[in-house]
């Protein structure tokens, strides 16, 4: 008989308890992001597709065509092509393309490359309506860049 | 014709309070509606609909809009007259209860001598029409709310009635304008706190709202009885269930909160409608608040707590209110 | 599969089955379960497995051992950093490689970071099935903040790949030790929030206690391990049993509790939650300078002739790596024993006879991740 007062008193009491909890949060300030009205800034580390990078020196990418990337590459989603050309030394690239769709961000590749030319990019809002649209030329994407 | 003059006064009066009802119902599911989804969202840090309007105000509008604009989708195997009643029927009784509920000492459809029973009658057919709903649905979780509906229904029902009975005894009538005007000195919160809190209970329980909101438990039944449901014979639902919610909290605050009493405002008779509405929404805001913070109950802890500790407080305190009414 | 709904109805006509999943809010995922119900009470259950089945294992067997590692982070997307971590140390174990100590202490730490998010979202997601649908949003208020802090770091905020064979890939800086402090002081004092609002709370109380019986002889016999094993009061965790990376250094608790109901399992992952953040603390105290890849890593790893295993405990329970080895670089054939897949296993004995509500909360309890199963 104790106990059924009790449960009720304790069982109560709890429930109260947890009304000012969610009374204290209604009045807190919120915490949430409106994504497309604000956004919040990107951590610089964070690693979005793969894409070469611009030296100041050269004023274009280092790529020399080694090819570790493709074959480190998991999923191979990676193409690189070259050609020997006169006054360049080493392999001249004329093809690298990314597959994005395929592309699981392990960054194999970033860590592979000799001549630390290939980079994170910090793009996130990627959308698409066709697969086409991931499979990005990353010499046309380092050459319409600034 | 002559008949017909004596009877126009009457016949616009009904007219009025039908519209009158129907604004009071469709208001009402808007303002709570957003009140829902803005409380909800700010006690869940975050800011709730945003987009449509100003805070997103207009939100509700582009719901009902939507809804209506849907396919109304019927299952292959569902039993289709019944299945296109059940929303009907869970709309359509609202709205009488709101004829006899005193807004202010003025603003009243008609004054029924027996109001509460009116009520509480139509306030039960929204079980018949889970019911038809959830069976004609041909979908076994939509079956699974409606026997849990039914079945808890008719169990909050006895607390409910039998709270109400205590403050039935104390003034002799089934009158709600005459409950609430014989609470001047004192509201019955104070002479009947158990019962006013059995009758919040039972109240909860009634509307189907969490955390009794056993025959919707999405996590369990998907959606409950309305899972087939589309568009707006859904949206139907959803107004009878504010509207519900309306009902019952008018009905606790005409019993427990002195009705349309209050700090007098000029022209009181009819500007008490709005201490009435504020007390109202107090205690719908209340039904949302709890909603948003507590857990969902099992089926048999809802009916045991009905049947172990509801019932007999409430006998016991309908006794302790004829004696103590006999003795005084 | 219609024909497991045949089977079940057919000769017990006044029972019929329902169909939980793949599409139901409380299967967290692609599970399936075909309940034989008797009223509301569930007399024979059924899980269906294989609708998220991507060959995970398979695929091991036809790429160098290195690559693999981005797969392990999508068997348990909750548990990446620790699947990583398992993965690693067998390799490392294979072929002898040293981590550096600065290395492991990194492990470790975003290790635990990674338990907490992972018990975290449990937590959330386990009351929204229970029909609470505050708490999910207060949990993921907090695990956000774990994202931030291992988005800085690793680049990913939910399907990392971070450990490598040898070490890590990118050392924390001081930005990653200052805010994981701030984060472990905001959870501590969130703690006592989550306290009044969901454990106290009666209503949850009675919806876990006594709900889902299980006992040390019946997680034996099903290879239950993690909170569920802990619940009913043996002390098993790898961190302790075998002890793996640099947990042997630290000072912390193995929670238990006796019951091995609902409410114990749920209890044993809470205060889960306060041990990583002290081994997290410690860790971060005695984080020692040095390099965080070890200096010599064959870019090509063969992995000798032989058979290997690595166990580490991943926040379900324990995740094993078993590898056999041809000699080449890639694997002969390797197995992963992950633990939501035994768990699992347990449903039809434990939820006989229950109501539908409460095999909700069971399976809740069991913190399957769907992907971790099926792989």
């Amino acid at each position: 008989m104790k106990s059924y007062f009790s449960v009720l008193f304790t069982g109560g009491w709890s429930l109260i308890v947890g009304l000012k909890v969610t009374l204290k949060a209604l009045f807190s300030p919120i915490v949430t992001c409106q994504y497309p009205r604000e956004k919040l800034e990107i951590t610089p580390n964070y690693r979005g597709h793969i894409d070469l990078v611009k030296f100041d020196d050269t004023g274009t990418h280092k790529c020399i065509t080694c090819g570790s990337c493709m074959r480190d590459c998991p999923s191979d989603c990676i193409v690189v092509d070259g050609e020997k050309r006169e006054g360049v030394k080493g392999k001249f690239c004329t093809v690298f393309t990314l597959d994005f769709t395929k592309c699981s961000l392990c960054g194999a590749c970033v860590e592979v490359c000799p001549t630390k030319t290939l980079d994170y990019s910090n793009e996130y809002e990627l959308a698409g309506t066709t697969r086409e649209e991931f499979y990005y030329d990353l010499l046309k994407r380092v050459e319409e860049r600034e | 014709m002559e008949l017909f003059y004596s009877l126009l006064p009457e016949l616009i009066r009904m007219v009025v309070c039908a519209v009158c009802g129907a604004v009071i119902v469709f208001g009402n599911a808007l303002v709570m509606g957003y009140a829902e989804r803005k409380l909800a969202g700010h006690i869940m840090y975050r800011p709730g609909p945003m987009e449509v309007g100003f805070h997103g105000i207009l939100q509700l509008v582009i719901d009902g809009l939507k809804l209506m604009g849907k396919q109304l989708v019927i299952p292959k195997n569902a039993d289709k007259p019944l299945f296109m009643l059940a929303p009907l029927l869970a709309f359509a009784p609202v709205f009488v209860p709101m004829l006899v509920i005193p807004f202010s000492d003025k603003i009243q459809g008609f004054d029924l001598d027996v109001g509460l029973l009116l009520i509480l009658a139509f306030a039960s057919i929204n079980v018949l029409a889970i019911l038809i709903g959830g069976w004609s649905s041909n979908n076994k979780y939509s079956l699974f709310g409606a026997i849990r509906s039914v079945a808890q229904n008719v169990a909050y029902e006895i607390p409910m009635l039998i709270s109400l009975l205590a403050i039935v005894f104390m003034t002799n009538t089934f009158s709600l304008k005459e409950i609430a005007a014989a609470q001047s000195p004192v509201w019955f919160v104070v002479i009947q706190p158990l019962a006013f809190l059995i009758y919040i209970v039972a109240m909860v329980a009634e509307t189907n709202r969490a955390p009794f909101d056993l025959p919707e438990a999405e996590s369990e039944l998907t959606a409950g009885f309305h899972t087939e449901y589309s568009g707006m014979s859904f949206s139907l639902f959803v107004l009878g269930e504010y509207a519900n919610m309306f009902i019952v909290c008018s009905v606790a605050t005409v019993f427990f909160l002195g009705g349309s009493s209050g700090i007098p405002l000029p022209y009181f008779e009819y500007t008490g409608i709005v201490w009435f509405l504020l007390k109202v929404y107090a205690l719908m805001f209340f039904l949302v608040w709890i909603r948003w913070t507590y857990p969902r109950t099992r089926f048999d802890q809802l009916m045991n707590f009905c049947w172990k500790y509801l019932i007999p407080f409430s006998l016991v305190n309908l006794l302790l209110t004829v004696v103590l009414v006999k003795l005084i | 599969m219609s024909m497991d709904i045949e089977i079940l109805e057919d000769d017990r006509h006044h029972r019929y089955v329902l169909n939980m999943g793949p599409q139901h809010p409380s299967t967290h995922g692609v599970l399936r379960v075909l309940l034989e119900l008797e009223g509301e009470y569930a007399m024979n259950l059924l899980p269906v497995l294989g609708y998220g089945h991507r060959c995970h294992e398979k695929i091991a067997e036809y790429k160098p051992v290195k690559s693999f590692m981005p797969n392990t982070a999508r068997m348990d997307y909750l548990g990446a950093l620790i699947y990583n971590h398992g993965y690693a140390q067998l390799l490392e174990k294979a072929t002898g490689v040293e981590v550096p100590e600065r290395a492991e202490y990194i492990r470790v730490i975003t290790s635990e970071l990674n338990r907490i998010q992972s018990h975290l979202l449990w937590y959330g997601a386990y009351l929204l099935d229970l029909g609470a649908f505050t708490p999910i949003m207060y949990a993921f208020d907090d695990r956000e903040h774990i994202l931030d802090i291992l988005e800085d770091v690793t680049g990913s905020r939910l399907t990392y790949c971070y450990f490598r064979v040898g070490g890590v890939c990118k050392d924390i800086d001081d930005k990653f030790v200052t805010s994981t402090r701030a984060f472990i002081s905001r959870l501590r004092s969130r703690f006592p929030m989550y306290e009044d609002l969901v454990n106290g709370n009666v209503i949850l109380q009675n919806r876990l206690n006594d709900v889902g019986d299980l006992n040390p002889h019946t997680c034996a016999r099903y290879g239950i391990t993690g909170p569920l094993l802990r619940g009913t009061g043996v002390g098993y965790d790898l961190r302790r049993a075998e002890p793996y990376s640099i947990y042997p250094k630290f000072d912390f608790e193995i929670p238990t509790a006796t019951k091995g109901d609902c409410m114990a399992s749920f209890l044993v992952r809470f205060q889960e939650m306060e041990q990583s953040l002290r081994i997290i603390e410690q860790a971060l105290d005695g984080l020692p300078e040095g390099p965080v890849m070890a200096a010599k890593v064959p870019k090509k790893l063969k992995i000798p002739a032989g058979d290997y295993n690595s166990s580490v405990e991943a926040p379900r329970g324990e995740l094993s790596y078993y590898l056999v080895s041809d000699g080449s670089d890639v694997p002969y054939r390797l197995k992963v024993r992950t633990p939501s897949y035994s768990n699992l296993s347990v449903i039809p004995e434990m939820c006989q006879g229950m109501l539908l509500s409460d095999v909700v909360s069971a399976m809740g309890a069991l913190d399957l991740v769907i992907p971790e199963i099926d792989r």
